[in-house]
C-alpha cells in the first residue's frame, strides 16, 4: 500500500476517478435524452426519421467504442475544428462525453424499443381510439409502462457506460486506466496491490449499483 | 460427481500450465562450449529474437511483414557478430513498456529500441552500447517560430503518455499544455492540422518522422536538445558476456564501416550524415 | 406488439402534410448536416487523394488491414469459445447448492462483470508476469480479458436462461433416472441456450468489438494494423480509421444478421412461449445480461 501512501500518487488515483465519475455523469444524461429521441425516431411515422434512428444505431452499436472516440477527436475535433473549451483536460473530456454518449444512445434506443414492445397493443389502440396523437400515445400511454420494463437494461448499460468512460484515455485524459499504468511502471513491485485498488474501486461501486438497479426493476415490474 | 470432476480437470490445468512456465527457460540454456545467455543461446540454436519498435520510421518501422530503420541495421550487424544469419532473427514489436518485462521474463534476447539507458532500468536490465546518442527536441510546423523548449509556454505539446519526453515537460515545463497519446503517429495529424503546437520527443525519432514523404517539406526538428539519451542494447541482467560480447561487435562495426553503412540505409537517406560511434563511451556491463 | 403499426393511425390528410413537412425540415437539415462534415473533411484536405491512395495497393490490404483482420477474427473466435465455456461453467457453478461452489462462482462473476475491459488486459499484460515470473503474450492478454468479462456476462445469461427452464423439465428428468449432472447437460443447458440465444450472440458481438482494445498492448489486430501501423507508414490516420470502421461495421452486422436469422428460425420452431418466460425471469431476477463494453 505504500504507492498510495504517497501523496502525488494519492492525488492522481482520486482525480482519476472523479474523471471517471464526471464521463459518466454527463454521458448517462445525454445519452438517455438522445437515446428517447432516437428510439421514438425509430417508432414514428416519418420514414426519413425512422431510417435516420435505424442508421444510428446500426452505425454505432457495431464500431468498437475506441473508434468511436478516435472519431470524436479526429474527426469532430482535429478535422471538423470543433474546440468546445479551452483548456485542454476539459477540451478532450467533452469529446469523451459526446463520443460515450453517441455510442450509449444507440443501446438506450434499443433498450427502449424492446421496451415499447412489451407494452401490450391494446394499450395503444385504446389511447388512438380516445383520440390521442402519437406524441400524445407515446407520452402519456406508451413511454410510462415501457420504461418500467426497461429500468434493468438501463441500469446495466449505466454501469457498462462507468466502465467504458475509462476509453477516453486513449485521447489523453488521466482517467483510471491511464493512470494505472503509469503507477504499475513506476512500481513494478507492487502490480498486484495497485490493479486490486483500481479494480476494486470499480467494483465497490458497480457491484451495488447493479443490485440496485435489480432491486427496483423488481419494484417497479408492470404486473400483468 | 459432476463438479468434482470439473474441479480435478481445473487442478490439472492449472498445474500443467504452472509446470510448463517452470520450464520456459529452457530457450536459454548453456552450448556446447559452455557459454550462456545470448553467446550460448547464438552458438547453440543459431537464432535470436530482437524486440523493436514498429511504429518508428526511419528507425523501427513494421512495413507489413518487414521491419526496417536504424535499429533493426544495428540488430542485423550484432547478430552476424554471434553468428547468427539475418534470416534466423526473430523480430518482435515492442511498445515502450513492455521492454524490461520482455528481457527479464525471455520474450526476447535483445532489445534494440530507441531504448534510452538510464540508472532506473540498469537495476533491471543488462545494457551494452550506447551505439547513438539521442537527445529530447522538438517537431513542430516548418513556419513555426518556437525554437526551444523555452517557447512552449501555452502552445500545446503532443508526446507519447506516460513516456520519459512527456515526464519531463510535464515537471520542467509546466506552463506548456500536454496532450497525450499511446503512439507518436497519432500527434503528426494534429501538428499537420495546428491543434498541436510541438511535437516532443528524441531528435532522431522526430527526424524519421519529418523525412517520410507525406509528410516531406512540412515540418522541422527544432535541433535544440534539452536531454541527453544514449541508446543502448538491453539484455538480461546476469547476462555480462553477452553485453561485453555486443560492445566488442559495436567496436569492430565503428571501425570497419559497417555502423556507417547501417545508418547511410536507413536514416542517412533523410540527408544526415552518420555520426562518429565513440567507442570509448560504451558501457562497462554492470561490472563496478 | 409492432409498434410501428399500433402506436399511430394510417395517416390523414393533415398528418400527411405534417409527416411531409417533418421528412422535408429534416432531410435538408441532415444533407445540409452531410454536407458540412463533407466540405469541411475537403478543406482539410482529408479527401486528397494522397491519403487515399494507399487502399487501392494491394500491399495494404495484403500487408495491413487483412492480416489484422485475421489476428482480430482468430482473437475473437478463441475469446467466444472460451467464454461460452467459462459461462456455462460459472453458471452451473453460481446454480450450485453447495455454498461453497456457489458462493465463489458468484463473487467471480460479480467482479469481472464490474471491472472494464481495459484495466484488465493492462493488468494481464504488465502485471501477470510478474505473477508467474513469465511472459504473458499478448494475444493472451487480449484473449483472457475478453473470456474473464464476456465470460462473467454469458454466465449470468445462463443462469437466467436455466432458471427459465419450466421445473417439470428436471422433475421429469430426475422422475426417468437421470443424475443430476446429467440433467445440467441433457435437460438444462440446451433449453437455456436456445432460450437464450438472442442474448448469446449480441454478447459475441460485443466480444468481436472489444478485440479493438487489443492494439494497448500492441497486439497486431485490425486497429493496431489497420489504423495505427499502416498510418505510421502512411501518414493517412483519419481516412484509415475509416476504412476499419467500414469492416467492423460490415463484419458485426453479418454477425448481427445471423443473429436475428437464428431467432427467427427458433421463433418458428416453437420456442417462442419459453422465449418469453425466459426473458420475463430475466427481468424479474434483475438481470440484463446485454451490456455494450467498449
Amino acid at each position: 500500500m505504500h504507492v498510495f501512501a504517497d501523496p502525488t500518487n494519492f492525488d492522481a488515483y482520486v482525480s482519476s476517478f472523479l474523471w471517471i465519475l464526471k464521463l459518466t455523469g454527463a454521458s448517462a444524461v445525454l445519452a438517455l435524452v438522445l437515446g428517447v429521441l432516437l428510439a421514438a425516431m425509430r417508432v414514428s411515422p416519418v420514414p426519413v426519421l425512422r431510417g435516420f434512428g435505424a442508421a444510428w444505431v446500426n452505425i454505432f452499436r457495431n464500431t468498437p467504442l475506441t473508434l468511436v472516440i478516435f472519431f470524436c477527436f479526429f474527426g469532430l475535433y482535429s478535422t471538423l475544428g470543433l474546440s468546445l473549451v479551452d483548456d485542454l483536460d476539459l477540451n478532450n473530456f467533452w469529446l469523451g462525453v459526446i463520443g460515450l454518449s453517441a455510442y450509449t444512445a444507440a443501446f438506450v434506443c434499443e433498450a427502449l424499443r424492446s421496451g415499447v414492445n412489451t407494452v401490450p397493443a391494446g394499450q395503444a389502440e385504446a389511447a388512438r381510439a380516445i383520440g390521442l396523437t402519437f406524441a400524445q400515445t407515446l407520452r402519456i400511454v406508451v413511454l410510462p409502462q415501457a420504461t418500467r420494463s426497461v429500468v434493468a437494461p438501463l441500469g446495466s448499460i449505466l454501469i457498462a457506460l462507468c466502465k467504458n468512460a475509462t476509453i477516453v484515455g486513449t485521447i489523453g485524459l488521466m482517467e483510471s486506466s491511464n493512470v494505472m499504468k503509469d503507477l504499475i511502471n513506476s512500481n513494478g513491485d507492487a502490480v498486484i496491490p495497485i490493479f486490486l485498488v483500481f479494480a476494486g474501486t470499480f467494483a465497490a461501486f458497480l457491484i451495488p449499483t447493479g443490485y440496485f438497479f435489480g432491486w427496483l426493476a423488481n419494484r417497479l415490474a408492470v404486473k400483468r | 460427481m459432476r463438479m468434482k470432476r470439473v474441479a480435478a480437470a481445473a487442478a490439472v490445468a492449472a498445474l500443467a500450465i504452472t509446470m510448463t512456465a517452470c520450464g520456459g527457460d529452457e530457450g536459454n540454456g548453456t552450448s556446447s562450449s559452455g557459454a550462456k545467455g545470448i553467446v550460448g543461446k547464438a552458438e547453440s540454436q543459431k537464432k535470436l529474437v530482437i524486440g523493436v519498435k514498429a511504429d518508428q520510421p526511419g528507425l523501427g518501422l513494421q512495413t507489413g511483414s518487414q521491419y526496417e530503420g536504424f535499429d533493426i541495421e544495428i540488430g542485423k550487424i550484432i547478430a552476424k557478430g554471434l553468428g547468427v544469419d539475418a534470416n534466423n532473427i526473430e523480430w518482435k514489436t515492442t511498445v515502450s513498456n513492455n521492454r524490461e518485462p520482455f528481457i527479464q521474463q525471455g520474450t526476447v534476447d535483445l532489445v534494440v529500441a530507441t531504448y534510452t539507458i538510464n540508472d532506473e532500468r540498469k537495476q533491471k536490465v543488462n545494457f551494452a552500447g550506447p551505439y547513438f546518442i539521442a537527445g529530447q527536441d522538438l517537431l513542430v510546423k516548418s513556419d513555426s517560430t518556437i525554437a526551444g523548449p523555452e517557447g512552449l509556454d501555452g502552445k500545446t505539446v503532443c508526446s507519447a503518455s506516460g513516456s520519459t519526453p512527456a515526464k519531463r515537460i510535464q515537471s520542467d515545463y509546466p506552463k506548456a499544455r500536454l496532450q497525450q497519446f499511446d503512439s507518436y503517429s497519432k500527434c503528426l495529424p494534429l501538428l499537420e492540422n495546428g491543434q498541436v503546437d510541438a511535437v516532443t520527443t528524441d531528435d532522431i525519432i522526430l527526424a524519421g518522422y519529418a523525412a517520410q514523404s507525406q509528410f516531406a517539406g512540412k515540418f522541422k526538428v527544432v535541433g535544440k536538445t534539452f536531454s541527453t539519451e544514449p541508446y543502448g542494447i538491453g539484455l538480461k541482467k546476469d547476462d555480462k558476456d553477452g553485453c561485453e560480447k555486443v560492445n566488442e561487435i559495436l567496436k569492430a562495426a565503428a571501425a570497419d564501416g559497417t555502423y556507417k553503412a547501417a545508418w547511410d540505409t536507413s536514416l542517412g537517406k533523410s540527408g544526415k550524415a552518420a555520426p562518429e560511434l565513440d567507442t570509448t563511451k560504451l558501457t562497462n556491463c554492470g561490472s563496478v | 406488439m409492432s409498434a410501428n403499426t399500433v402506436l399511430y393511425d394510417h395517416p390523414g390528410p393533415r398528418a400527411r402534410v405534417r409527416n411531409a413537412l417533418l421528412t422535408v425540415v429534416f432531410g435538408v437539415a441532415l444533407a445540409g448536416l452531410l454536407w458540412w462534415v463533407y466540405a469541411k473533411f475537403d478543406q482539410a484536405g482529408q479527401w486528397e487523394g494522397a491519403l487515399w491512395q494507399p487502399f487501392t495497393e494491394g500491399a495494404t490490404w495484403t500487408q495491413f488491414i487483412l492480416p489484422g483482420l485475421r489476428q482480430t477474427l482468430f482473437a475473437a473466435l478463441t475469446g467466444m469459445v472460451l467464454s461460452l465455456a467459462f459461462g456455462i461453467i460459472f453458471a452451473v457453478g453460481r446454480l450450485s447448492e453447495r455454498r461453497w461452489i456457489s458462493i465463489p462462482a458468484g463473487a467471480v462473476v460479480e467482479f469481472f462483470r464490474a471491472v472494464p475491459l481495459l484495466l484488465m488486459i493492462f493488468f494481464i499484460f504488465y502485471g501477470v508476469p510478474f505473477l508467474i515470473q513469465g511472459p504473458v503474450p499478448a494475444f493472451w492478454a487480449v484473449v483472457a480479458g475478453l473470456t474473464l468479462y464476456n465470460g462473467s456476462v454469458l454466465a449470468e445469461a445462463f443462469r437466467a436462461g436455466i432458471r427459465s427452464v419450466p421445473s417439470g423439465q428436471s422433475e421429469a428428468a430426475y422422475a426417468v433416472g437421470l443424475r443430476k449432472s446429467q440433467v445440467m447437460r441433457l435437460i438444462l443447458i440446451p433449453q437455456a441456450a436456445r432460450a437464450m440465444l438472442p442474448v448469446i450472440v449480441s454478447q459475441l458481438v460485443v466480444l468481436l468489438k472489444d478485440t479493438a482494445l487489443g492494439y494497448i498492448v500492441a497486439f497486431p489486430e485490425l486497429m493496431q494494423r489497420g489504423v495505427n501501423d499502416l498510418a505510421a507508414n502512411r501518414g493517412n490516420i483519419v481516412a484509415a480509421a475509416i476504412v476499419a470502421a467500414a469492416i467492423y461495421i460490415v463484419i458485426n452486422s453479418l454477425l448481427s444478421t445471423l443473429a436475428n436469422w437464428l431467432d427467427q428460425r427458433s421463433q418458428r420452431r416453437g420456442f417462442r412461449a419459453q422465449r418469453r418466460i425466459a426473458t420475463g425471469a430475466n427481468r424479474a431476477g434483475g438481470v440484463s445480461v446485454v451490456e455494450p463494453q467498449g
